[in-house]
């Protein structure tokens, strides 16, 4: 049922990528992906899929995992390939049926911009199968704090993200805790028309808010009796550290966006 | 009512190593009997529970109820619930209605069944666990106390009428009090409903006193099924398996190791104390 939903997908291993600082990992990501939307020819995707096939190999992420990872954006990529390949025009008629033909300028934009697509997915997924969300957040509050002086709340937003992102494994589990309860009482959360099923839900949503509100107060408690007063003079248990491999990997990103862009 | 397990084993989807939650497991459990179902965390007790009515699909064997096979694509799963109650740890987080009557209602509504009868039932139920009907039928749930918030949503369990009551950890977090209430309301749905109950508890005192079969499951699977008695004389593999002996069980236990010569197959604490009263005074004698 619920289970299966996975948000938080960081798969913990002992890697070169791994180790790497978050907010050097996440600016590298910035900018790929912007490079990647410079790209214009399917030398320069092959290109990206190496660099892309060199980082994983480093990471040591099963390359199962990775294409299970596309699995959810499935429908979204077949949506684009069908699209283009039967609504593009241009070029030579490959085949036709009626008012229903493909063209050759079809086929291709179609497969450039699935290549696109998944080359996205893999590198973004990439960033955070290989950073747990805890220093993803620790990376963007760093990011993020210049923005401190034109009173951007960084180290409050890192926060609320931490506990967010904490949370949200708990009550996927405990959603799928109710829903039992209230299925071994007879609920049926899977028949009857839109109108039927939203009703259906309140015996859910009902206690899941209960038991979110009743968490949050918990969490609050305890977090005042250890005098939390914000992130002003917080200090870090981890101080996040730019090491030789951060300037390295990032000057390699920096080379490879130059000729994505210019080439 | 006869539920059968053939050769039942499950894998959690999400389980990317793949460990079995239930190994090959075959059980029979027949009217008239007070399980206690006993194992560490992670045992596979709630698994084999939920599968009991049908919350879960093994992933090989049948789970056959009455002789019906309830593991086949089209069975009728809202009749095995009706027939087998299952209560969840912490059953009050399950609670959502405005009243306390419309949350045990929602069971038996869900059956189908009129609304008189659907009072009928509510009625009989808040008796049972002891809460006065007239008193908290319109009372908003989330206003009761810890403990009657747990009876509250263990007569929206009863309300149903199951012939089978399965209970995960009904006890855990109530105070000794709200303990024993639920005891006796057990031992009363036994012996005066006819209910075959299963009980989930890790408080060997409770299941020593109640059941009449003592099922100890390990890693997925079934290590012990038999009496109490029998299974709770397995003292050094009870301990191996990271469980408690009931305190009695214990004290008597330990007595032996002295050299006082005194049963172990004891659960109440009256006996108890007559059977060392009797030894000791057979021993100052000598």
């Amino acid at each position: 049922m619920l289970r299966n939903i996975t948000i938080g997908q960081y798969m913990a291993r002992d890697s070169i990528i791994h180790n790497m600082d978050p907010r050097i990992k996440i600016v590298i990501t910035i900018m790929m992906i912007t490079a990647l939307f410079f790209i214009d020819s399917f030398s320069g995707y092959g290109l990206f899929f190496l660099s892309v096939l060199v980082i994983i190999s480093l990471s040591r992420i099963p390359l199962l995992r990775i294409i299970k990872g596309l699995r959810p954006v499935l429908f979204l990529v077949m949506l684009t390939l069908i699209l283009h390949v039967f609504f593009t025009r241009g070029g030579e008629v490959i085949w036709q049926w009626g008012f229903i033909s493909i063209e050759a300028e079809g086929l291709y934009t179609g497969f450039f911009m699935v290549t696109r697509i998944v080359l996205l997915i893999i590198f973004t997924s990439l960033l955070t199968l290989t950073t747990s969300p805890l220093e993803l957040t620790d990376g963007i509050e760093y990011l993020l704090s210049p923005l401190k002086r034109v009173g951007v709340p960084a180290s409050e937003l890192a926060m609320m993200m931490t506990i967010a992102l904490r949370f949200i494994p708990t009550l996927l589990e405990e959603a799928d805790k109710i829903m039992k309860a209230q299925m071994a009482r007879g609920a049926d959360f899977e028949s009857g028309n839109i109108v039927k099923r939203a009703r259906n839900l309140i015996p859910l949503l009902v206690p899941l808010f209960i038991s979110a509100f009743r968490r949050a107060d918990d969490l609050a408690l305890a977090m005042e009796s250890r005098c939390y007063h914000g992130g002003e003079g917080r200090t870090r248990l981890y101080e996040l550290k730019v090491k030789g491999t951060d300037f390295a990997a990032l000057g390699v990103a920096l080379l490879l966006c130059m000729v994505f862009i210019y080439f | 009512m006869l539920i059968e397990l053939k050769n039942v084993s499950h894998i959690y989807d999400d389980d990317l190593k793949g460990t079995e939650a239930l190994k090959d497991i075959n059980l029979r459990i027949s009217d008239q009997e007070f399980i206690g179902l006993v194992g560490h965390t992670g045992s596979g007790k709630s698994t084999l529970v939920q599968m009991l009515n049908g919350l879960i699909k093994p992933s090989s064997g049948s789970v056959i109820i009455d002789g019906v096979n309830i593991t086949g694509e089209k069975t009728s799963l809202l009749g095995i619930r009706r027939k087998i109650g299952l209560v969840f740890q912490y059953p009050e987080h399950q609670l959502f209605e405005e009243t306390v009557y419309g949350d045990v209602a929602f069971g038996p509504r869900n059956l189908g069944l009129s609304e008189e009868e659907v009072e009928l039932r509510v009625k009989e139920a808040l008796e049972l666990v002891g809460l006065d009907y007239e008193e908290f039928k319109d009372r908003s749930p989330f206003n009761l106390s810890g403990g009657q918030q747990r009876k509250v949503a263990i007569a929206g369990v009863l309300a149903m009428k199951p012939e089978v009551l399965i209970l995960d950890e009904p006890s855990a977090g109530l105070d000794p009090q709200g303990r024993q209430q639920l005891i006796s309301l057990l031992e009363y749905l036994y012996n005066n409903k006819g209910m075959t109950i299963i009980l989930v508890s890790h408080r060997m005192e409770e299941i020593a006193r109640l059941s009449n079969r003592v099922i100890v499951m390990s890693e997925g699977e079934i290590v012990f099924d038999d009496s109490p008695a029998r299974v709770f004389s397995e003292v050094e593999k009870i301990r191996e398996l990271g469980l408690d002996l009931p305190e009695i069980t214990e004290i008597l236990w330990r007595l032996n190791g002295k050299g006082l010569r005194v049963r172990t197959d004891i659960f109440s604490l009256a006996e108890a104390v007559e059977e060392i009263s009797r030894e000791l005074r057979g021993s100052s004698k000598c």
